[in-house]
């Protein structure tokens, strides 16, 4: 009898001790452990293969390089301050320096419902892939040197900033900005920054009249295979739970590829009269890159019409960019990730909406009830984010231009490839 | 003793092979080459943008022969790589000083 007496008394304690605290959540737990591992999967291989397939043989170590390099830059510089700048409470703009080193996360600290330190990680590789993305746009040309302090640089002072606008409690956030997975904080700040870089450091020895053609498509596919799967992390992870928006969130992604990659495909048929494997493995990627801020608000109605409009858009985007303003963004990174971001994180706004029949999505943000409401939010993000990119990236590569002696290796290098001239290896010894 | 020097389309190997065999051809070294004649190259399109190739792949064919299949040989290789269509390729024929078979030191029509 006492012993129940004691039993209920305790009971009833251990209840109210924890009323108040979130409990770990073993399922979710397990689901962003998986993520984390598809996320990081994106990178390394998948990016590096999809990157280094495209440039010339001579540059392929470089590419996988510099992919390996950022994975291990931005993963020591989260741990030492990117994670706290860009999660530790801070204000509206920046967070702090409360969780530099992770002092303080134990085994213990959980964040929501799972471990601050698999939330950490599991940011800590959009912190990987996010800076791997730009090197598509200076492939081929620029220095190891300066690709590894521009790299880091970036995170710190991009990166981690506009990831607490957005997801660290920051003014965007506040506001009621709809970017699930990273429309604005991985893809237009990577696309913007392409951009700039491209327009930096000026266009590859030879462009445009010189064939710079993809060296291995082979490889390039295998690597937007890998991207493909890994996504379904990117994206259904970040819903932070095992869930109906994971779930869906992943359903929405994966037609959203397709669509893409059918898409572009058909106009390639359409235009030129074949459909070339690059192009819907491109479009592929395009679909994926939009869908990513709307990926946990619409419903997969929306999704269909955003990987329709993403494989239209970034198709002549990708045409415009290279051919017409002859800007040399060596792997048409502003077209596919810039854009598809921007295009994305507007059409979150739309499709968001609860009032378009087959189309619907899962409707606006807290204190958000009308859709021009919710584009405003959406049009200021996307504004925010490209200026403030555009500026800081500009300046980091002025600063980094100075300390590397200029950004290019030498033409006679640039001539004889990054893989003998900054690595002193070759790709393929065969 | 004649060098015959045959430049074909690369799909028409095997049906010129064969049918050198038939004729009592013994032996021939096949490279894979790049050139262009009157065909010019063809173009690649990536991401939209259009690349001219100059060259294009073809593969080709050494055969050191005696005199008396000379005419034979041209006749079977042009009549087993033809397509009638621009780009079939060229054979060239170039007198040939000596020939020695390396594992026995037999020279000229024996080592054939």
């Amino acid at each position: 009898m006492f012993k129940i007496v004691l039993f209920s008394l305790l009971s009833l304690f251990s209840f109210t001790s924890f009323a108040g605290e979130a409990e770990l959540n073993s399922a979710n737990t397990a689901w962003i452990l998986t993520s984390t591992a598809l996320v990081l999967l994106m990178t390394l291989p998948g990016l590096a293969l999809f990157y280094g397939g495209l440039v010339r043989r001579k540059n392929i170590l470089s590419v996988l390089m510099q992919c390996f390099a950022i994975a291990g830059i931005s993963s020591v510089l989260w741990l030492l301050v990117g994670y706290s700048l860009a999660f530790g409470e801070g204000n509206a703009w920046i967070g702090d320096f409360s969780k530099v080193l992770m002092v303080g996360v134990t085994k213990e600290t959980l964040s929501g419902d799972i471990p601050e330190s698999l939330f950490m990680l599991f940011q800590m590789t959009f912190a990987v892939i996010t800076p791997a993305l730009i090197i598509g746009a200076f492939a081929e040309r620029m220095k190891f040197s300066a690709v590894v302090i521009f790299s880091g640089l970036w995170l710190l002072a991009v990166y981690s900033p506009v990831t607490h606008w957005v997801w660290g409690g920051g003014w965007l956030g506040q506001m009621g900005l709809y970017d699930y997975a990273g429309g604005t904080v991985v893809h237009i700040t990577a696309g913007v920054a392409a951009l700039v870089a491209a327009v930096v450091l000026g266009p590859r020895k030879g462009f445009p009249k010189t064939p710079m053609m993809p060296h291995n498509l082979t490889m390039t596919v295998t690597g937007a295979g890998l991207l493909w799967v890994g996504w379904f992390g990117f994206n259904g992870g970040s819903a932070l739970a095992a869930n109906g928006d994971a779930a869906m969130a992943m359903l929405v992604t994966h037609i959203s590829a397709s669509m893409g990659a059918l898409t572009w495909a058909a106009i390639e048929w359409k235009k030129f009269g074949k459909a070339s494997v690059l192009g819907a493995v491109t479009g592929m990627v395009a679909g994926l890159g939009t869908i990513t801020p709307a990926s946990g608000f619409v419903g997969p109605g929306g999704a269909l019409v955003i990987g329709l409009l993403a494989g239209f858009v970034c198709f002549y985007s990708t045409v415009y960019i290279k051919q017409k303003l002859k800007i040399d963004d060596s792997l048409d990174v502003f077209p596919v990730h810039g854009v598809g971001g921007i295009l994305g994180t507007l059409l979150a706004g739309i499709f968001s909406s609860a009032e378009l029949g087959a189309f619907s999505g899962y409707g606006f943000a807290d204190g958000i009830s009308t859709m021009t409401e919710q584009v405003m939010v959406q049009l200021t993000g996307i504004g925010a984010t490209i200026v403030y990119t555009a500026v800081v990236s500009y300046i980091l590569f002025k600063i980094v231009a100075v300390m590397t002696n200029g950004l290019r290796v030498s033409e006679e290098q640039e001539v004889t490839g990054l893989d003998l001239n900054e690595h002193d290896e070759s790709g393929y010894n065969l | 003793m004649k060098l015959i020097t045959a430049i074909i389309k690369p799909f028409k190997l095997d049906d010129v092979r064969e049918a050198l065999s038939e004729i009592g051809v013994e032996g021939l070294t096949i490279s894979e080459v790049k050139g262009f004649g009157r065909q010019k190259g063809h173009t690649e399109l990536y991401r939209g943008a259009e690349y001219s190739v100059d060259f294009l792949p073809k593969v080709k064919i050494e055969i050191g022969i005696n005199d008396d299949l000379v005419e034979r040989t041209i006749e079977t290789i042009v009549d087993a790589a033809r397509t009638g269509k621009i780009g079939d390729g060229k054979i060239f024929v170039t007198n040939l000083e000596s020939t020695i078979r390396i594992r026995t030191g037999e020279t000229d029509n024996e080592a054939l």
